[in-house]
């Protein structure tokens, strides 16, 4: 049985034939109405993510679906102290596949270990989040038409996010992908990222400070939210935060055909001005998630419509 | 003059670092084998001035000797067949170590369900880098 824990759970080419599919989905909702008719996914939730939970629901109903499930661990017998392995023995008899958000890191791999249906990772703590990955990727492929020869802008929180962790994992399989990563000093990317997965796979990539240096370059700019939990001093997060609030004057600098992606959600990293850009792709991010979780679903279950 | 008597099949694992016996009579379950196992602590040794010596009489598939390798890789493995040493094993670390070291991320799942065995897989050999199998903490050797 598969599952889907890591974003790396995938080769490339089995991430072509889902992306195909998503892209099918995309041009032929009605095709896939009914697809899961009779099939039921769990959205395990054991801490709120309105967005993401919504997304794996809207996309089950998408495919004639139902859903059940809970969306924070008060609601759910975790709260009587059952155990992770029991809760998806038990999910199992009543469900046909399951996404599950959890706070501690490698708990649906552990789903994994013990169910009898597909798990899908549906964020673990700082860990995975291996279906926003597969948004990221969509959307790129979606808009540009490629996920090879790129030079992507990652901007924000390099350490903790996590989200760019993946992504970085994700594109280093394909040709000609360049990376900048732009980030204040105290949110540099992990050194494991650099030397495990840079240096690793002989990704060019280069570290600057400030985003206007890098937008000239950019075919992606992903943002992301520097958080002010992370700074020990105030002073540093007031200097740092403003580096990165991106507004017309910064796309100015831009490519006419570049992308601005954004995990979301955003606080005021991304300046409102610059929703009505065309570049700016992160709605549309929202809307290929859909499509990708459908596509994620299908397959996962085993499901073709030819 | 202390006195063990010699093996006919089994192994002597020698040249351990002195006081670290114990340790790896209970990483190797010996205590839950019935084979007679004999260990020397703080024997004299020219090398290492002084050492540990566990002789193990038991067929050669009973035991995993793959710990050690995680352990300490300087211990000598001599496997004993019919009374003779047949074969001096090289020591090299392990691909996944059970239930050796604990996870430290307070953001694991071990962390919350103690039940569940501690899983660390060699991520990077010539770094002697372990990694949680369920939220990749490192753990440097």
């Amino acid at each position: 049985m598969k599952h889907l824990i890591s974003p790396l759970d995938f080769s490339v080419d089995e991430l072509t034939q889902l992306l195909d599919l998503a892209s099918d989905i995309e041009k032929n909702p009605g095709k896939y109405k009914e697809a899961c008719k009779g099939k039921k996914i769990a959205t395990l939730f054991y801490e709120p993510s309105t967005r993401t939970r919504l997304s794996f629901e809207a996309a089950m109903l998408n495919l004639g679906g139902s859903v059940l499930g809970f969306s924070s661990a008060s609601s759910s017998s975790a709260a009587k102290g059952e155990s992770v392995a029991d809760t998806i023995r038990i999910i199992s008899c009543y469900a046909d596949i399951c996404a599950m958000r959890h706070p501690k890191e490698g708990a649906p791999l552990v789903a994994s270990e013990y169910s009898g249906i597909p798990v899908i990772n549906a964020g673990d703590g700082g860990h995975q989040h291996p279906t926003q990955t597969l948004t990221d990727l969509m959307t790129i492929r979606s808009l540009k038409g490629r996920l090879d020869n790129l030079t992507i802008g990652l901007c924000g929180d390099l350490k903790f996010g996590r989200t760019v962790h993946s992504l970085i994992n994700a594109l280093v399989r394909y040709q000609g992908i360049k990376f900048i990563l732009i980030s204040p000093n105290e949110l540099k990317v992990p050194e494991y990222i650099r030397e495990e997965v840079l240096q690793a796979n002989n990704i060019e990539y280069k570290e600057v400070s400030k985003l206007e240096e890098a937008m000239p370059d950019l075919d992606i700019l992903y943002m992301t939210r520097v958080q002010r939990e992370r700074f020990f001093n105030e002073e540093d997060y007031i200097r740092l935060k403003d580096s990165y609030i991106l507004d017309t004057g910064k796309m100015n600098l831009a490519k006419q055909d570049m992308l601005v992606l954004h995990p979301l959600p955003r606080v005021n990293e991304i300046s409102v001005e610059v929703d009505s850009d065309p570049r700016a792709a992160y709605f549309k991010q929202v809307q290929y998630g859909v499509y990708v979780r459908m596509a994620l679903i299908l397959t996962l279950l085993g499901i073709k419509t030819d | 003059m202390l006195n063990v008597g010699s093996l006919k099949e089994g192994f002597v694992l020698d040249h351990i670092q002195a006081g670290k016996a114990m340790q790896i009579y209970t990483y190797l379950g010996l205590d839950k084998l019935d084979c007679q196992v004999a260990i020397i602590k703080n024997a004299k040794s020219s090398k290492m001035g002084r050492k540990d010596i566990i002789k193990i009489e038991c067929s050669l598939d009973v035991i995993n000797l793959d710990i050690l390798g995680f352990i300490d890789h300087n211990i000598t493995v001599n496997i004993i067949h019919n009374g003779a040493i047949v074969e001096k094993k090289k020591l090299t670390l392990p691909k996944i170590v059970y239930n050796v070291l604990v996870c430290k991320n307070p953001r694991c799942i071990t962390s919350i369900e103690q039940e569940l065995k501690q899983v660390f897989i060699l991520t990077d050999e010539e770094k002697q880098i372990y990694r949680c199998k369920y939220c990749e903490e490192k753990y440097g050797v």
